[in-house]
């Protein structure tokens, strides 16, 4: 089975996130950046299909020359090839390009199975997996906190507030996963020094048959007005329990008008 | 003036508070229209009470076969053609779930419209508000092209009841296309209800974290004694302390309720960003290096284990 994984290249949650002053976009080159922690388990996901299945797992990524790196680490944890769709026009997409980009990317592509993570880290939107599934016409089944392939086809268990439904579709078919359907592995040494040689193809534009202004800020369904930091919350009054903790407790409640 | 359509979330016709939300956010940018998928014929007439009360003006009735066997794609099919009927609606406005913020990413590649999500403010233009960044950054945005798409957090607007409307009821019959049927739902299971108020959309949240050493009794006691719902950090749900589906952070939910109450739980970034907007926040922690300090209104340093049973029943005490 052939399994392709979409990863998205994010700026790090512990790093201090910004937004560059030029555009209003996320800025992606002064801050640190890494896989996605969300795309580590599809990665997992889809590793775990292929041992199962004798199959093959292509890495998907669209980003800046640096997205390499989000590639690469799934390489790393044992991905067998990796396409980095790599563009400058691609700068300041919004989630409708990025699908639009991926889609064109996909249908380059042989493949059973698309595996995405649940949402990013960074945009945290959680739409290009359906907006995927709606360009490709190809059937969605997200949210997956735990995915059976039987029979060609996918079966999943989605956990949703008020029920969980299990959801079956034919392959092949836009699959994203929760951060509950696996536990992600570390990259081992030996995968490490093997991730070195294995295909990794840049791609632009050009090679998916798009053009520069279908995509970028430039085409954006969107555009972000402004951008301020959020004040800090000013430090409040903080008591050590002297056996009285809860009494203060509801009485700053009380205060507050909370009770 | 332009409509603007808001997809009512309902359980058996009983209106969630977040569309009341939403129909009181679509009354500052124009015609409050509701658009009312599936249920019982006896589940329609309950919502269309709730959704006049709230200022609906217009309430469109989609019926079709199937709508609610199939996963995310036969409502976007569905939600696209009361767009096509009411002519140029001014947007369309979702309440953001994992389930609607999907149905508006379809809606948008279909109408080719620009999406914004996960919006705490929607006004005159439509201009939206986001936080972004673990709620370090505020951001805002609008559309670009086509009938904007947005999906609102939950608790972004007090619901304004509007007295003596009398809605229009248009049906629109839909046929969902095969390609639409594809992800069938085998098999729906509703989850225990625990009588306690939807996490989301509750005023208060009480939270508990590793702190609890997975007994999230005195927790639960606390959430209840203040009406509220109960939350957990990553880490207790990792530990199997509690379900994964209330979960408040990076990779759960984010809350934004009057009240937040953190106990055991450090405050670590993932957390922050599902709690960061709380508009009071107060954590009780053994850890007097603990980051979540940094954020509180009041917080108190000790065990949780003492200092929740003592403020439950003061109270209940208050409560009388």
């Amino acid at each position: 089975m052939n399994i392709v994984v979409c990863v998205k290249y994010v700026p790090d949650a512990q790093a201090d996130r910004t937004f560059s002053p030029d555009d209003n976009t996320t800025d992606r080159e002064n801050v640190d950046g890494l896989l996605s922690e969300l795309d580590e388990y599809p990665v997992e996901e889809a590793l775990k299909l292929a041992d199962a299945t004798d199959g093959k797992v292509i890495v998907l990524t669209v980003g800046p020359e640096d997205a390499t790196d989000a590639a690469r680490k799934a390489l790393q944890m044992g991905a067998h090839e990796a396409v980095h769709v790599q563009d400058d026009a691609i700068h300041g997409s919004d989630a409708l390009a990025t699908s639009k980009v991926l889609a064109a990317a996909i249908a380059k592509l042989e493949y059973d199975l698309i595996l995405t993570g649940m949402a990013s880290t960074d945009g945290s939107m959680g739409v290009v997996p359906a907006m995927l599934a709606e360009r490709l016409g190809l059937p969605q089944i997200t949210l997956a906190s735990e995915l059976t392939i039987e029979g060609g086809k996918a079966v999943i268990r989605r956990d949703n507030d008020a029920s969980t439904e299990i959801i079956e579709a034919s392959l092949p078919a836009v699959v994203s996963v929760t951060d509950q359907i696996n536990e992600p592995r570390y990259p081992s040494f030996k995968g490490i020094m093997a991730a070195k040689k294995k295909p990794l193809q840049t791609w632009s534009l050009e090679d998916l048959g798009l053009t520069a202004d279908e995509v970028g800020s430039a085409a954006a369904w969107t555009t972000v007005t402004s951008v301020a930091e959020r004040p800090a919350r000013t430090a409040g009054q903080v008591v050590t329990d002297e056996g009285d903790g809860g009494a203060k407790l509801v009485e700053f409640l009380a205060g507050a008008k909370l009770v | 003036m332009s409509q603007v359509l808001v997809l009512v979330d309902h359980v058996d016709g009983a209106v969630r508070k977040t569309t009341t939300e939403l129909l009181t956010i679509a009354a500052r940018l124009g015609e409050p229209a509701a658009v009312f998928i599936g249920g019982h014929p006896d589940a329609f007439d309950n919502a269309s009470a709730t959704l006049a009360e709230y200022g609906a003006q217009t309430v469109y009735r989609v019926e079709g076969e199937g709508i609610e066997d199939y996963l995310v794609a036969p409502k976007a099919e569905a939600l696209a053609a009361v767009v096509a009927q009411a002519g140029d609606p001014a947007a369309v406005l979702l309440a953001s779930s994992g389930e609607n913020k999907e149905i508006a990413g379809r809606l948008a590649v279909k109408l080719d419209s620009g999406l914004i999500t996960d919006a705490v403010d929607v006004q005159e233009g439509p201009v939206t508000t986001q936080s972004v960044f673990a709620a370090a950054f505020t951001v805002t945005a609008s559309v670009t092209k086509g009938v904007p798409v947005i999906t609102v957090k939950p608790n972004s607007a007090e619901p304004i009841a509007v007295a003596g409307v009398t809605p229009t009821v248009v049906t629109v019959p839909v046929t969902i296309s095969e390609a639409a049927r594809t992800a069938k739902i085998t098999e729906r299971r509703p989850k225990e209800k625990s009588g306690r108020p939807e996490l989301t959309e509750a005023a208060v949240v009480v939270s508990g974290g590793r702190g609890t050493n997975g007994d999230f009794s005195p927790v639960e006691s606390f959430a209840d004694a203040l009406g509220g719902a109960v939350g957990a950090s990553r880490a207790a749900v990792d530990a199997g302390w509690y379900p994964h589906n209330s979960q408040v952070g990076q990779t759960g939910k984010q809350v934004s309720p009057t009240l937040y109450v953190a106990s055991g739980i450090s405050g670590a970034i993932q957390h922050r960003a599902g709690m960061q907007t709380s508009k009071t926040i107060v954590a009780i922690n053994k850890d007097p290096e603990a980051p979540i300090f940094e954020l509180v209104d009041f917080g108190v340093v000790g065990d949780l284990f003492k200092v929740l049973p003592q403020a439950t029943e003061e109270v209940l005490k208050r409560k009388g």
